[in-house]
């Protein structure tokens, strides 16, 4: 059987003699010699081996490490420090300094960027000499292992100089905590009259400082710590007297979340 | 059977021709790594389409679970997380793979660089290769706003930020970008998944086809 030659369709305008067609089928590789191989189906078979190797180590990766996910986006919490995902480190690095920010930033945000990438855009037209190997054409090759270095560079320190700890503390899913107690206790009238409310919330949930719900502290550690500070606490910020203070304290560790 | 239905559809449609152009074609020694390990750098173009293959389908998933909107989108992320069946692994590969692909499509672009296969004749297939490069990475960052947790919003304003320092039409690119002069919020979230599902895979798919006719078009480039 003719497989579709020789058909003929309605209003035909292919053109149905073959040898009158323009060549379309793509050049045959045994130009260049050696052990050349069709590719299907075995060299075909050969990349799904490869596919299947890769495939096993990214699922690997996949199960060993679950994707992050931070608490809810808070447009009003300006105390987050933001970061690009790793590979747009390098750019964020470069409009840190001094040269590429500020009344420079034109320079690291455009400029720079977009001279390298209408470089890779535009490289065929730049290099036009014949010779293919990196060896030959050492402008091309050092322009862009200069730009590699930098890269790597500009990521590596922009890595370094993230408290990435801090940054992980900061965006946890937080445990939504709440307790009952007396809005017209004593102890609470001393809370909102003190600067403790600023940062450890109006319902004692914490902000930016830490919840003080069921804390595991005796008054008398919470009355030092109020005086030393804790972590990113700063200390002696409490204004009234002792004896406030560790009425505050007895307060305060009443505060048992509510089962 | 099949053999039956390939002849009936060939004969109607002569798709032989068709078959031959995608499948038919011989590789060459200096590109196959059962000959030539080092040739193992070959690979890393197949392996980054393999991968947004993969990125495809898992999205097309995650989009069953996913809702765009800022009341919703962090739970339906953290659901899909927790509670959706293998969500986890199918969340896992999209996150993960956004990241290899960027590897992968780096690794290849070096790979083309240094074999200076984007002479002539290849030049517009290298032009066509660094926009989806660009796509990538345009698909990495609005897809990174998607679960609509503190870095997410946070990496998205930066980036806008970024955008918006740009001389003379700074400010529209975060009009359009943002669905505002001034806030980042649900218009941005919306915008940004449309951008990410819609837009810039429907310029991928294209440049892809582009990219890859033109490879079937013009053979791979030579040893070296």
């Amino acid at each position: 059987m003719h497989k579709g030659k020789g058909m003929k369709f309605v209003g035909d305008s292919r053109v149905t003699d073959p040898s009158s067609r323009p060549k379309k089928t793509p050049k045959d590789y045994s130009e260049y010699p050696g052990k050349t191989e069709a590719f299907w189906p075995d060299f075909l078979l050969k990349e799904w081996l490869v596919g299947a190797v890769f495939l096993v180590g990214y699922l690997v990766l996949t199960v060993a490490h679950p994707s992050p996910l931070e608490r809810p986006a808070d447009p009003a919490d300006t105390g987050y420090i933001p970061v690009p995902d790793w590979y747009f480190l390098f750019l964020y690095q470069l409009l840190k300094y001094e040269f590429a920010s500020g009344p420079f930033n034109v320079i690291g945000a455009i400029i720079m960027p977009g001279l390298a990438f209408g470089a890779l855009l535009l490289v065929p037209f730049l290099d036009t000499s014949k010779e293919r190997s990196p060896f030959k054409r050492p402008l091309p090759t050092g322009f862009m292992l200069l730009a590699l270095a930098s890269m790597i560079y500009l990521t590596w320190e922009s890595v370094v100089n993230h408290d990435w700890e801090a940054a992980a503390e900061y965006g946890k899913i937080k445990e939504e905590v709440s307790v009952e107690f007396d809005e017209t206790s004593e102890g609470y009238e001393l809370y909102q009259a003190s600067s403790c409310i600023g940062c450890h919330g109006n319902a004692f949930e914490g902000g930016l400082g830490k919840p003080l719900i069921g804390l595991d502290y005796t008054a008398d550690e919470i009355v030092n710590i109020a005086h030393e500070g804790l972590g990113g606490m700063p200390g002696g910020t409490y204004t009234g007297t002792e004896e406030e203070l560790h009425k505050l304290a007895e307060f305060i560790t009443t505060l048992q979340p509510a089962e | 059977m099949l053999n039956k239905i390939y002849d009936w559809v060939d004969e109607r449609l002569d798709i032989t021709p068709i078959w031959r152009d995608i499948a038919d074609h011989e590789v060459p020694e200096h590109v196959n790594p059962a000959h030539h390990f080092s040739a193992f750098v070959y690979c890393f173009g197949g392996l980054t389409f393999f991968i947004t293959v993969i990125q495809i389908l898992s999205g097309m998933f995650l989009t069953m679970y996913y809702v765009p909107d800022i009341e919703n989108a962090w739970e339906s992320v953290f659901y899909l997380q927790n509670e959706v069946a293998f969500g986890e692994i199918v969340r896992g590969m999209h996150h993960w793979g956004a990241s290899l692909v960027i590897v992968m499509m780096f690794l290849h672009t070096l790979r083309v660089f240094f074999t200076g296969s984007y002479k002539k004749p290849r030049e517009l297939n290298w032009m066509v290769g660094v926009l989806i490069f660009a796509v990538m990475l345009g698909l990495g960052f609005t897809g990174y706003l998607l679960p609509w947790d503190m870095k997410a919003l946070f990496a998205t304003k930066v980036g806008i930020e970024i955008a918006a320092s740009v001389p003379f039409i700074g400010g529209m690119i975060k009009t359009l970008l943002a669905g505002d002069e001034h806030i980042i919020g649900a218009q941005t979230l919306t915008r940004f998944f449309a951008i990410h599902v819609f837009f810039l895979p429907a310029a991928l798919f294209g440049l892809l086809a582009a990219h890859f006719i033109m490879i079937r078009r013009q053979g791979i480039s030579g040893p070296l």
